[in-house]
């Protein structure tokens, strides 16, 4: 420590590695006064101006703002407010090119200047050591004061620090070229830059200040020594000048001797460094509360013809900065924002400067030529030679080509600076500082897919354990409930004996229907055999209906006759209705019923054709209502049965009810009269019915609440056709019985008047009974 | 309109590849001109021809390559090989030695392995090895100075000797190197390593033929090394080359020579002797700091230097060539990407004491 400063005292520096002597080229502006130039028409100010988030706009389109009226806040570390340079109206908000290297657009503010340059109300601090550190911080940072060296990193961050501070060191080195905007400040506004140390050294108690200035500057050194001379822990430090020396990293090395370790920010080895333009910005912030509005620019180069350094509110044009200082446009245009070194080319010249723009550089093609010389690396090593971060420049390139990116980790890429010493030395004149971005960029790209790969794998690994949980729980819940179930089932108590016998009672029902069956399957073989049946039968009554009503069939014509048989099943199922009817215990065993019914309609339909075959019925009708195949008329003709069986299960009541649902789809109705496929329905009945013959064999009655559930689904959709063929059918026997010439209504109607003679039946038999 | 839009930095010291090269082309006009003064004009014709044919050769291979040829075909660094051939060719050896061994340094070892800046070997060096190998004869055919010559040896006679063999009144080279006494003159190396290996200690050899290493250490050679040691101190002015391979290349021919020579100097010449004969200085100042084929860091170049500096002294010494330059050279070529991988130099705030605390 006494050493360092006991060197610093002899002024004997550190030397970084490397470096170089380019021409300074600040002859053009470095004797000429800081000018205040004209208000520009327009500003455009980027909302965010520095390294960091940028804050929330607080005004809109349409506002007016006075000059220094804050225009974004956010409370994110990060970021800095930006401020109305002047008064005057937000004129749009949108995105435009800005004064960064990637040239991309970003979301700027323009305000059109009122000419009155009103300023908001200031509160003036007439002594700030009686503010607290953080409320100095504050206002630092209400002030929008980031780096104004070129990083542009938000300066209350740097200041709040905790470590002690050893160095808090001021850069005027400005090493670059051309550049003379932190000289003229320090020459013109040297008390201000002291004030702002001042402040500074309050806030962050360093036991050393030491303000680097390059021996290039000696009036700029003469000015800050005089302005310092009273402050005891004020060295002024004039070091060799060589770029890249105003490099934070190069800067500590030489005046300290130490290394900023990798990855690290320079408090870490108890240092802070400010730009000298940033300490000015600091003392008007603070003292007159200004916020960062303005700042001082180089506007230099041979393509300018007054090249001189310039008050510039932030926002300002560089087509208005160059108009000022006599642009003469080059038939190449060329404007770099920055030194020649590191500055970085404009796409446009409506750009606005910004809290990092120290310079406008406008060279004529001579001045810096344009074009691409680049040959073949001979591995001269000039750039290792010359580059402060001491890496080898030319490996570099040579894997940066190659893409071959762990090598450039290894090599230390992300060590460079980007000072571009390398490149301005390199006899192949290759860009070398390009490729080390494109690469770098590569590579941080590169490391955020593989977090977002990581992040995902770690969220498919979650999801799928969380997956296996669920399972098991899921698992252990079926078991409990399958346990519980057993276990009721087992008991003695009172439900589960209902329950028992509520299942043993369906099977009894069950298997007596398929009892009946079986007799009704032998019955089917001819309409004698069935009459003779049904007579033989405990039902005689309804086959002694049924006689009748053939007796009376025979009378009618053919067609009726068909439709007769059919009225039989359900005058079955009138008789049967008593004993079928507590087996329908669900609404849903009713709905299938119902369906069921329909169903065996048809069936019928089919059967009757059939026998009217048999029985020298009209055969031209019969063929055409019977298309169905053979085999399947088969299963119909068995399934017919069945079906017949459902129409016991169903009650009369049911049959009722269903005629005025069928009422009710009167829509499908019209459908089913519109486009009405008999056979198609026939046929899908008839793949039903054999479903529902499956059913049989498996010895499951049904007329069980659990069949009608699993067949329900099947079922539902041949529900709406059968629904509307018996509602069209139903509607033909009322209304359109008349209508002869069609033969489906000629059924329909016959289907009619047979229902009509079955409930006579029926009546006829409960009175019989 | 456009802007011209280009990566920082903007400026450029706006040296060029091909100034570097003519930079070194001028650094070895003293050692050529030393040739020319006790060789004769063999050496001149010899670079004449394989410039020429070093030019041809580039130009047939960069149209082929659809290359660029403005900024390639005369960029310097085909000439240099040439002339650095040239240089390395006996003054007499016919004429279609330096035609291979220039075609062959540029078509081979240069264009094949992907042109400037790709090569591994030294092409002047890996062509020198190629024609030594193949036609020891006339490779090792190396006239004595002019001085010693029987004959007047002009340009007529050496363009003579060089296409036909014979110089214009019917010497052969055989002829030429005869001395008057009736023994055969060779490089003072040459002889040295002959007489070794006949026995002979380096104090008998002196005494036998004095004329071969006249009143220094090598007549002629020792000037002619004087000359490139001028050029390279140059080249090191103008910093077209480092400081580091010529310095420790020649510190280490010092020290293991001296080792040598401390351990038997009966045997082994001492260290001006090496210095100074053969093409040492061409090879510490022209040669090795070729960087297209040498290491990267600094400290990878003092250990390529000093690796060649102990091959050329083990070969001159134990191996069987009289001199051991484009051996060694060959060998460290190879060694440089080894080396590269070992010597990454420290990056700033790499490594340092607070970074390895941190670490732990």
């Amino acid at each position: 420590m006494s050493s360092i400063i006991s060197r610093i005292k002899k002024g004997q520096w550190w030397k970084f590695h490397g470096g170089i002597h380019p021409p300074q080229q600040k002859h053009f502006t470095y004797n000429k006064p800081i000018r205040n130039i004209a208000m520009p028409e327009e500003l455009i100010l980027p909302l965010k101006q520095h390294i960091g988030q940028k804050g929330e706009l607080i005004v809109s389109v349409g506002d007016k703002v006075l000059k220094g009226q804050p225009l974004t806040q956010s409370h994110h570390p990060m970021a800095v407010p930006i401020h109305a340079p002047t008064s005057g109206t937000v004129k749009a908000i949108h995105d435009a090119p800005v004064a960064h290297p990637s040239g991309f657009n970003e979301p700027c503010l323009f305000l059109e200047p009122d000419g009155n340059d009103t300023w908001k109300k200031r509160v003036l601090c007439e002594n700030y050591q009686q503010l607290s550190h953080q409320a100095i911080i504050d206002k630092i940072a209400n002030a929008g004061i980031a780096g104004m060296g070129g990083a542009g990193f938000p300066s209350h961050i740097k200041l709040n620090t905790k470590p002690e501070i050893e160095f808090l060191i001021i850069n005027g080195a400005e090493c670059e070229p051309y550049i003379t905007a932190d000289d003229l400040l320090m020459r013109e506004h040297c008390n201000t830059i002291v004030e702002g140390i001042k402040i500074l050294d309050y806030i962050l108690k360093p036991q050393h200040i030491l303000i680097a200035i390059e021996d290039n500057k000696p009036e700029a050194i003469k000015a800050i020594q005089q302005a310092s001379a009273n402050e005891n822990n004020i060295q002024v430090c004039v070091i060799p000048t060589k770029y890249p020396t105003g490099g934070e990293k190069q800067l500590i090395k030489t005046l300290t001797g130490q290394e900023v370790p990798h990855g690290a920010l320079p408090n870490s080895l108890g240092i802070v460094m400010q730009n000298v333009a940033t300490c000015f910005a600091i003392a008007e912030a603070v003292i007159d509360d200004i916020p960062l509005i303005r700042r001082v620019v180089t506007v230099t180069g041979k393509a300018v013809e007054k090249p001189q350094n310039v008050w510039a509110l932030l926002g300002t044009p560089v087509k208005h900065l160059l108009t000022q200082c006599q642009y003469q446009p080059q038939p190449k245009e060329h404007l770099i924002m920055g030194g020649p070194m590191m500055g970085f080319s404009l796409p446009n010249s409506y750009v606005g400067i910004i809290k990092t723009t120290n310079c406008i550089l406008a060279p004529t093609a001579k001045e810096i030529p344009n074009e691409d010389n680049e040959v073949e690396c001979i591995r001269c090593g000039q750039c290792a030679d010359v580059c402060p971060s001491q890496l080898l420049p030319q490996e570099l390139q040579w894997h940066a080509k190659a893409k071959n990116y762990d090598q450039l980790t290894k090599y230390n890429l992300f060590d460079c600076i980007e000072c571009g010493a390398c490149a301005y030395v390199c006899p192949s004149q290759i860009p070398l500082v390009y490729y080390y971005r494109i690469a770098k960029a590569e590579i941080r790209y590169q490391q955020q897919q593989e977090l977002k790969a990581e992040k995902a794998k770690a969220r498919f690994e979650a999801r799928k354990k969380r997956l296996a949980l669920e399972k098991i729980k899921r698992e252990e819940k079926h078991r409990k409930a399958a346990e519980a179930r057993r276990a009721a089932m087992n008991s003695n108590s009172a439900e589960a004996q209902s329950a028992k016998s509520a299942v043993a009672a369906a099977l009894a029902r069950a298997k007596a229907k398929k009892a009946q069956t079986a007799e009704q399957q032998e019955s089917s073989k001819s309409q004698e055999n069935i009459v003779e049946k049904n007579t033989s039968d405990k039902k005689s009554a309804v086959a002694a209906a049924i006689a009748r009503a053939k007796a009376k069939k025979s009378k009618t014509a053919p067609k009726v006759e068909e439709v007769v048989e059919k009225t039989n099943k359900p005058a079955k199922a009138a008789a049967t209705q008593q004993e079928a009817v507590p087996a329908v215990d669900s609404k849903k065993a009713q709905v299938a019923a119902a369906i069921a019914r329909a169903k065996a309609k048809k069936e019928t339909q089919n059967k009757t054709t059939k026998t009217t075959k048999t029985t020298k019925a009209d055969q031209t009708k019969s063929s055409n209502t019977t298309t169905a195949k053979p085999d399947a008329t088969k299963a119909t003709k068995t399934v017919t049965k069945k079906t017949a069986e459902k129409q016991k299960a169903t009650s009369k009541k049911t049959q009722s009810k269903a005629k005025p649902a069928a009422s009710t789809t009167k829509k499908v109705t019209a459908k089913a009269k519109a486009a009405p496929k008999r056979t198609t329905a026939n046929q899908k009945v008839t793949k039903d019915t054999k479903t529902n013959d499956n059913e049989k064999t498996n010895n499951i009655a049904v007329t069980s609440a659990e069949n009608a559930e699993i067949k329900a689904q099947k079922i539902k959709a041949a529900v709406a056709k059968a629904k509307a063929k018996k509602a069209a059918e139903t509607n033909d026997a009322n209304n359109q019985n008349t209508q002869e010439s069609d033969k489906k209504q000629r059924i329909a109607a016959a289907i009619a008047k047979a229902k009509a003679k079955k409930q006579q039946l029926n009546q006829q038999q409960q009175e019989s009974t | 309109m456009a802007f011209f839009i280009a990566s920082s930095p903007h400026e450029h010291n706006r040296s060029k590849t091909s100034a570097l090269m003519r930079l070194v082309i001028m650094a070895t006009i003293p050692g050529i001109f030393a040739q020319w003064y006790f060789f004769g004009w063999g050496n001149l014709i010899h670079i004449g021809i394989a410039i020429t044919c070093a030019l041809i050769t580039e130009f047939i291979v960069l149209s082929l390559r659809n290359k660029p040829l403005n900024k390639y075909l005369l960029d310097g660094s085909a000439i240099l090989t040439a002339i650095l051939l040239g240089i390395s060719i006996p003054a007499l050896a016919p004429w279609w030695i330096t035609v291979i061994g220039s075609i062959f340094a540029i078509l081979v070892v240069k264009q094949l392995y992907g042109g400037l800046g790709h090569n591994a070997f030294n092409p002047a060096m890996a062509a020198y090895v190629l024609l030594l190998v193949s036609f020891p004869v006339q490779m090792t055919n190396w006239q004595p100075p002019l001085s010693l010559l029987p004959i007047d040896l002009d340009f007529n006679n050496a363009l003579s000797t060089i296409f036909t063999g014979f110089t214009l009144e019917g010497y052969s080279v055989e002829q030429l190197r005869t001395h008057i006494d009736g023994f055969t003159m060779a490089t003072p190396l040459d002889t040295l390593k002959t007489n070794l290996t006949l026995g002979l200690t380096l104090d008998e050899i002196h005494r036998a033929m004095p004329m071969v290493f006249g009143e220094n250490f090598a007549l002629g050679w020792e000037w002619v090394n004087a000359g490139f040691l001028l050029g390279g101190v140059f080249l090191l002015i103008k910093r077209a080359i480092h400081w580091s391979i010529p310095v420790s290349f020649l510190g280490s021919m010092l020290i293991f020579s001296f080792i040598a020579y401390s351990f038997n100097p009966d045997l082994n010449p001492p260290t001006m002797f090496h210095w100074l004969a053969g093409g040492t200085m061409l090879g510490a100042f022209f040669i090795l700091t070729d960087p297209v084929t040498c290491a990267t860091s600094v400290k990878g170049r003092l250990i390529f230097g000093a690796l060649a500096g102990f091959l050329v002294i083990l070969i001159r010494n134990i191996g069987g060539y009289p001199d051991a330059i484009a051996f060694s050279v060959l060998l460290c070529n190879m060694a440089a990407p080894l080396i590269d991988q070992y010597t990454i130099p420290r990056a700033y705030g790499q490594g340092t004491s607070k970074n390895t605390e941190e670490l732990k």
